[in-house]
């Protein structure tokens, strides 16, 4: 009767009911993102992998799921970067220091950190999928010896939209990672690439084998940028995506985030290209 | 103790001793249709129903559940384990007891929904064994519940002028121990339960023209079929198929504020994959567009996906899709189409 009672443990604590989480700083990064740093009750750690996501509340308005951008050697807050899109995230660009927001998670399955040591990394992020490449930007800083060559390629709409100024611009000095930037409309003060973010790729020199292609970016992008890592032989197991869907419990029950059988928000964000491949329709990512 | 038998004149007696034990909810007639419904009078009580407008999973996943109570200002949040009070479900067809388990296996698969695992704890399930089928639409036979196999506390089998009821569990056993009425069941008895349970072969008979492994077989070939496109024309994206399926457990999750606009309860409320903003994000991309590969998703959470998952079909043969559907998509026709598209079927 053991099983019973590991159940009965279950039954008395709701997955539902959200941690109290306060921000403690928030500032605009842009026109339409809102970065915030949130601390939990009594300062416990998310310890959230890079990659992992939480279910953001604001009661009266809802929850919804929002990528975690700080690391988790980031110790006693967690960081999150949202876009004013929807009603819930309308009313969380109106919060500030101070206020609170329930915080659930973290959930799913970050990026294969511990596959990824020793091997070189290319990140390739389109727009928002910046956020939670952030995360495990963040991460490889902190271990950077851990790593390979680390590459970042990064691709916005236009220069006003670039997320992360200070930080990118740091990226951009420091001598053991690369990093390159494109936009695809430039204003007449940018100075960087022009184009999409897939012109960026034939031109870097990379050791297939030993390389982690990943990739987040708006669901357009995906395709596109899989075929051309495909092309430059990175295997289907080091290609990593990280998918966006709807969802609303984090729990792999409510059936929004569904692909075919699999729950994005358990199974995923985070899959390899080898996973993607197997979906036969739903999945608007895969290459096709 | 395993089987007891029970006098038909003494159901409203054994009724009557299951409603002073706990709450009891039974099927009983609606205009030209059922329902399950909390028992005031036994004497509405219907054993000789066709499956119910809805299935018993509004009893342990209601429509609308309470997730907790919060306040936005101050910031605070309420007791989220709520207790329940004892409840008997009673006169379950075995479809319906398939159903229950097809959502014990979704929700106990982790991390464990406490909501449902806390209201299931206080339910104990009194079915009936259907002698004849329902109606036309039911698929019960394909799917291999037409017959109990497990999942209740009590099982009733008209043998004529007496029940049959089967002990499958503790909490079965008590609801029949101490009743006079209620004895062991004699070998003349069991030998009439075994002369129904011959004659019921000769009534139910396979609906699917291929047995069930060539049926997933079939959905493992079939997502670019064309009957999804067929099926997709008709369906009018009601959300009456997903309502009424007692293995359809998509839901949302929203907030509902007091006038003082300060406390309010946050609440889970049954959705459906077949609403075209089921699958679709704040950036505006939708994931599952068109009517068709909606309906083709409802189809693959019952015939694929949970197989895949839980090694379970999700499809109990109830029949309610169909018998509830404004379009006429008849789930019997759509597999046997894909099974006969296929040729698999000689």
């Amino acid at each position: 009767m053991l099983e019973r009672e590991i159940l009965l443990e279950k039954m008395k604590t709701s997955p539902y009911k959200p941690m109290h989480g306060k921000i403690i700083h928030a500032e605009m990064l842009t026109e339409k993102e809102k970065f915030f740093r949130i601390q939990l009750e009594g300062t416990i750690n998310l310890s959230a992998q890079p990659g992992q996501f939480v279910m953001v509340s604001i009661f009266g308005y809802g929850e919804a799921p929002i990528s975690v951008c700080s690391s988790p050697s980031d110790k006693g807050y967690f960081e999150l970067t949202v876009r004013n899109a929807g009603i819930l995230t309308n009313k969380l660009q109106r919060l500030g220091k101070g206020d609170m927001v329930g915080i659930r998670g973290p959930f799913g399955n970050g990026f294969p950190i511990d596959n990824m040591f020793g091997y070189d990394v290319m990140i390739v992020a389109g727009g928002l999928g910046i956020v939670p490449l952030r995360s495990l930007i963040r991460y490889i800083m902190f271990h950077r010896n851990d790593f390979g060559n680390v590459q970042i390629l990064l691709g916005c709409k236009t220069p006003k939209e670039l997320l992360f100024e200070e930080e990118t611009k740091d990226w951009m000095r420091r001598a053991e990672i690369k990093f390159n930037c494109t936009v695809d409309k430039g204003d007449p003060d940018w100075k960087g690439n022009v184009g999409l973010i897939t012109t960026l790729i034939p031109n870097v020199d990379i050791n297939p084998m030993r390389t982690y292609g990943v990739v987040v970016g708006p669901p357009i992008m995906y395709k596109f940028v899989i075929v051309k890592l495909l092309e430059k032989k990175i295997p289907e197991h080091q290609i990593i995506v990280s998918l966006e869907r709807r969802m609303k419990c984090g729990l792999g029950k409510c059936g929004h985030c569904q692909i075919e059988g699999a729950y994005v928000c358990q199974s995923g964000p985070v899959f390899n290209y080898a996973q993607l491949k197997n979906f036969k329709g739903e999945c608007h990512e895969k290459a096709a | 103790m395993k089987y007891a038998s029970l006098k038909k004149a003494d159901l409203f007696e054994w009724l009557e001793h299951l409603k002073k034990k706990a709450k009891l909810y039974a099927p009983r007639k609606k205009e030209n249709l059922f329902v399950l419904r909390p028992v005031k009078n036994v004497e509405d009580v219907c054993l000789e129903y066709i499956p119910t407008i809805l299935p018993p999973k509004k009893y342990y996943f209601p429509q609308k559940e309470k997730l907790f109570k919060f306040s936005a200002q101050p910031f605070k949040t309420g007791k989220a384990i709520d207790k329940f009070e004892e409840f008997v479900l009673f006169g379950v067809h075995t479809c319906d007891i398939a159903g229950i388990q097809c959502m014990d296996v979704a929700f106990r698969d982790g991390p464990e929904d406490p909501n449902y695992l806390n209201r299931k704890d206080k339910m104990a399930i009194v079915g009936i064994e259907c002698l004849k089928y329902c109606d036309k639409y039911a698929n019960c036979t394909s799917m291999g519940n037409h017959v109990p196999r497990g999942g209740y506390d009590l099982m009733m089998v008209d043998i004529g002028d007496k029940f049959i009821i089967h002990i499958n569990s503790e909490k079965g056993e008590k609801l029949v121990t101490d009743l006079g009425y209620i004895k062991e069941a004699a070998q003349a008895d069991m030998d009439l339960l075994d002369r129904a349970r011959e004659a019921k072969k000769k009534v139910f008979k396979e609906e699917f023209t291929g047995p069930l492994s060539k049926v997933y077989d079939v959905f493992d070939k079939s997502f670019a079929s064309d009957i999804w496109k067929d099926v997709g024309k008709r369906c009018v994206a009601c959300g009456n198929c997903t309502a009424v399926c007692p293995t359809c457990y998509c839901f949302d999750v929203a907030d509902e504020m007091e006038l003082n606009l300060d406390d309010g309860v946050r609440y889970r409320i049954w959705n459906s994959c077949q609403m075209d903003d089921f699958a679709k994000v704040a950036g505006g991309e939708d994931f599952r567009k068109g009517r068709d590969s909606r309906q083709r998703h409802r189809y693959y959470r019952k015939f694929k996906y949970p197989v895949d998952r839980f090694n379970r079909y999700f499809c109990t043969g109830c029949g309610r899709c169909t018998r509830t559907c404004m379009a006429q998509i008849n789930l019997v026709e759509t597999v046997n189409s894909l099974l006969n598209e296929k040729g698999i079927v000689e």
